[in-house]
């Protein structure tokens, strides 16, 4: 039982390790901003909940008490990851506004993406507009 | 208060009134608890309060409940995600490690929404962002497609119609 | 077998420290910085953990969770700051 717990608790920070690693090579070897966000996103933050998770086991097999506090982290993390990337995301796309634009897929509706193109009243008005247009 | 604003204030109800998110209120006394790290009856109590008082404040902010109407299905989603999540990370520590950076093929692609509550679309997006390869980066002035930037996608339409496929349709039945 | 994953573990994610670094050196782009810097501190929480596991003390977990609710506020900040010239409108 011991040697289980421990191996699965090695195993986990290992892995996490090597995916915190796994996503700041991405962050070095990939070759602009866009394929950079890939890697951090995905790799640095599961690489944090495998860390987390070794936390919370070590705890329950070392002193018998579930810490949970770990569990509020994670969750943390992973609401707010997509969060950064779609900011981070959003604010390149305004920086490059003038060389970017025509890089983009068309929207396939009459308007632009809401970074270049304003939000239509209609819109607008009936709350459907997520994202405030840069005014 | 003008009549019309008093009529809707004698409409509600005593739920309505005192526990206008009555999900947000489970949360927020779960994540108390998670903050204290142990159980005690103080803390309970406590964060009991702040679960009836922090709705009954920020109420204003969100006057509608969240349209979710399947309970189970949302935990199902949220089961799939987080196996998708893992599968999508080995699959991208992959493309990171061992795929020289030329031979990436990156490509921006819309994805056409059916889905049209503002939750649903948060949802989603966030969903896309943190699985396989994709990152989602900007919503189309009238919110209805989303600009997804794709980190290795042979075939446009392919990865289109998976995200459509495996998210979107799962979201349409939580979110009516 | 604990103490020598840790020990990795912290070879690890000091390694993708520096290797953030280099990133938040280099650039190019504003946002490359911005960026680098929301990775180093993802992983400053998990060195924190580590940290936690390796002296068996759970008081750094509020560390750890102070700096997970910075670094986000911290990044939206900034890209609020690129995209409008403005935090709080």
């Amino acid at each position: 039982m011991n040697f289980l717990f421990e191996f699965v608790i090695s195993s986990l920070i290992v892995l996490g390790g090597i995916f915190v690693l796994v996503g700041s090579i991405g962050l070095i070897k990939l070759p602009d901003l866009m394929t950079r966000l890939h890697a951090p996103t995905k790799a640095t933050t599961l690489g944090l909940g495998g860390a987390l998770g070794a936390s919370m086991l070590y705890f329950l097999w070392g002193e018998g008490t579930l810490s949970i506090h770990e569990v509020l982290i994670s969750v943390f993390l992973f609401l707010t990851a997509p969060v950064t990337a779609h900011f981070i995301a959003k604010a390149h796309l305004h920086l490059n506004r003038d060389t970017i634009r025509q890089e983009l897929s068309p929207t396939g509706r009459d308007h632009g993406w809401s970074t270049f193109d304003t939000v239509p009243k209609e819109a607008a008005e009936a709350g459907k507009a997520i994202d405030q247009p840069r005014g | 208060m003008t009549v019309a604003g008093k009529r809707i204030k004698d409409e509600r109800s005593f739920m309505q009134r005192w526990l206008p998110h009555p999900l947000l209120s489970v949360v927020l006394v779960l994540v108390w608890m998670l903050l204290l790290n142990s159980f005690t009856m103080g803390g309970l109590v406590m964060g009991m309060l702040l679960g009836i008082v922090i709705p009954i404040i920020t109420s204003s902010f969100w006057p509608e409940r969240p349209p979710i109407r399947a309970y189970g299905r949302a935990f199902a989603f949220m089961v799939l995600v987080a196996r998708d999540v893992v599968v999508a990370n080995i699959h991208v520590a992959r493309l990171i490690l061992f795929k020289p950076a030329d031979q990436l093929r990156t490509r921006w692609v819309t994805v056409p929404l059916e889905l049209t509550s503002p939750e649903a679309i948060t949802v989603l997006a966030g969903t896309i962002t943190m699985t396989p390869g994709t990152v989602s980066s900007d919503l189309s002035a009238d919110g209805r497609s989303l600009l997804v930037h794709c980190l290795d996608a042979p075939d446009a339409e392919e990865a289109v119609l998976e995200m459509k496929t495996r998210y979107e349709t799962r979201l349409k039945r939580i979110f009516p | 077998m604990i103490e020598y994953a840790l020990v990795f573990g912290f070879f690890a994610v000091s390694l993708a420290l520096l290797l953030n670094l280099w990133r938040l050196v280099a650039g190019p782009t504003l946002m490359d910085r911005v960026l680098a810097v929301d990775t180093m501190v993802i992983n400053v929480i998990a060195l924190v953990i580590l940290f936690g596991i390796q002296y068996t003390t759970t008081t750094y977990f509020e560390a750890a969770l102070l700096l997970a609710m910075f670094g986000f506020i911290s990044t939206v900040a900034y890209c609020r700051f690129v995209m409008r010239g403005d935090i709080i409108e």
